[in-house]
């Protein structure tokens, strides 16, 4: 099951849907379609927010670290920030403010623990540079990355409550063996939190 | 279609009169309006595809093309409207009015008061942009059009969008709010009220009945606009475009006009004071002031945009300073709050409040989408 599938299995119909760091809006644009929902996307990339308006998408331009104050509490059903928390400047802050706007919240992390990063820093004594994760240490906008461990581990330090977890692998599928260690296995995971 | 980027050529204005009763915000009534616009681009048969634009303060009817020469000064939001460009004639009819109050041919201080058969003047009742709003809707009935495609302006022509999409929430479907604000700071006041004292007490300003004894305030109006126009620039584009450039390369001593940026400010405002009638300055920055849909609703700018149903794209420009980034974002999350529909862009840009009359690519290409994306 692919990321956006299993994003569109927790979103109900018609919902109020804020997507953090929307990208060109590939997932509102989908649940626009598929389950009629009421979406809205903030993004900084100029690029991304004119293809967010080719789309008919409302999008606010708008820097996450910048902060969220502009949106109150529980004014969306869901709130996503897919594959967004490790370029944030303070990971904590974004969770916390989205569990405050949003009744649900749809966070997708990279896997830091992930097999071929544990074995490339091991042999090589470098920082992995993986599919998933493609930049150098020095270039990449990736300044917190963790493992679905830590982010667990963060989770229960702010007292917001995972309700679900789906491990994914680096070809965004979930597979049977990626519960047996997901925190080895998959290459990312999707996570359905509140508070 | 052909996506070619051109002008919309030689255009000619048009009028209508409307013998009806106006009555305006304040109570006071209007006895007859004239409206002179121009359009450019073709209605077409749904009527679907009509387009408001709004000028702002010193603005008028007169937006895209040219009258009689290629050469000439074009209209003032040429670098937007024409075939292929932002707001695209081979799609849309564009429908460009001046305001009521203004000089330029609609029914203002310069007109002849049915009532006394003389001129205005100074006894020209206050409007609001509510009445402005309510002439373009009497256009729109005029012309056909129920519903607008959009409605579109920068400066107090965003305010007018604004106004649109709260008092006819069923006549507009998007409304695009350029460098605007949701009403005045005390500084904006604060510069409006200079540029009405350089009015007022020029001599030749005679209590408004100038044009009765054959003057003009000139050098008020003159005035007015110099300061005017400073808050339209960005201290950068100010520095790129003048610096400390000496007209003649060298200090002259004296106080003639010996930097750049002193000789150009005389010019706008020399060609301004020839062209603009003072009475209407006065009007149309007290309109300005007067601009604040909250008031109704206690200050409550959400509430206020209760009614709203069109589409929004709010978008403010880096540089300006007259009305910033945070006055457009005030817009933009009282409309977020209210649950509506609307993006917000910041667009870099450094011309200042001004950049809304510049083809600037991201600009463009954001309006192009958004006027679209419903095709």
């Amino acid at each position: 099951m692919s990321t956006l599938s299993v994003i569109e299995k927790w979103v109900e119909e018609k919902a109020k849907v804020l997507d953090l760091g929307c990208g060109n809006g590939d997932i509102l644009s989908k649940l626009q379609k598929t389950k009629s929902i009421n979406g809205l996307g903030v993004e900084i990339e100029e690029k991304n927010i004119e293809e967010c308006l080719l789309k008919n998408i409302n999008v606010i331009e708008q820097n996450i670290d910048d902060g969220l104050a502009n949106f109150s509490n529980d004014s969306f059903d869901v709130v996503i920030l897919s594959q967004t928390i490790q370029v944030l400047k303070n990971p904590n802050t974004a969770l916390e403010e989205i569990t405050r706007i949003g009744k649900t919240c749809i966070v997708t992390i990279p896997n830091f623990g992930h097999w071929r990063s544990r074995l490339s820093l091991l042999f090589n004594g470098r920082m992995p540079v993986t599919s998933p994760l493609p930049e150098s240490w020095h270039g990449t906008s990736n300044i917190h990355l963790c493992t679905l461990q830590d982010f667990e581990m963060l989770c229960a330090e702010l007292s917001i409550s995972i309700e679900e977890r789906v491990a994914v692998s680096s070809n965004n599928e979930s597979k049977w063996y990626l519960n047996i260690w997901p925190n080895l296995f998959s290459a990312s995971a999707i996570y359905k939190i509140s508070k | 279609m052909d996506n070619k980027i051109s002008s919309v050529g030689r255009v000619t204005a048009q009028s209508v009169e409307f013998k009806e009763t106006l009555i305006l915000e304040s109570g006071d009534q209007l006895e007859s309006l004239e409206i002179i616009f121009e359009t450019y681009g073709n209605l077409n048969p749904d009527r679907t595809n009509a387009i408001l634009v709004c000028h702002a303060l010193s603005g008028n009817h007169h937006s895209a093309g040219y009258y009689k020469n290629p050469d000439e000064r074009k209209g003032w939001w040429d670098s937007l409207i024409g075939p292929g460009k932002a707001i695209d004639t081979n799609k849309y009819f564009v429908v460009s009015p001046n305001n009521l109050g203004g000089c330029h041919g609609t029914t203002g201080p310069t007109s002849i008061d049915p009532k006394t058969q003389e001129i205005y003047g100074p006894d020209f009742p206050m409007i609001t942009v509510s009445d402005w709003v309510n002439c373009q809707a009497l256009l729109a009935d005029h012309l056909g059009i129920q519903v607008w495609h959009s409605v579109i302006g920068g400066s107090l022509g965003g305010m007018q969008a604004l106004n649109w999409s709260i008092a006819y929430p069923d006549r507009i479907k998007k409304a695009g709010i350029i460098a605007a604000a949701p009403k005045l700071s005390a500084q904006n006041i604060a510069f409006n009220e200079v540029a009405r004292q350089a009015i007022i007490t020029d001599p030749d300003y005679q209590d408004g009945y100038y044009l009765k004894v054959g003057k003009s305030p000139k050098r008020g109006l003159r005035l007015a606009r110099m300061v005017g126009h400073i808050t339209y620039l960005s201290d950068e584009a100010m520095r790129d475009k003048f610096g400390r450039e000496l007209k003649e390369g060298k200090l002259n001593f004296g106080y003639g006009a010996e930097f750049e940026v002193e000789s150009y400010l005389r010019y706008q405002g020399d060609i301004f004071s020839e062209s603009f009638d003072a009475n209407t300055y006065l009007l149309m920055t007290k309109l300005l002031d007067y601009f604040d849909p909250a008031d109704k609703c206690n200050g409550n700018l959400v509430k206020a945009f209760e009614p709203i149903k069109a589409q929004v794209m709010v978008i403010s420009f880096t540089s300006d300073w007259r009305f910033s980034p945070e006055r457009s974002k005030e817009i933009s999350d009282a409309l977020l709050e209210a649950n509506k529909n609307v993006s917000y862009l910041e667009i870099k840009s450094t011309h200042g409040h001004d950049s809304f009359l510049f083809s600037e690519d991201r600009y463009v290409r954001a309006i192009k989408a958004f006027l679209g994306n419903d095709q």
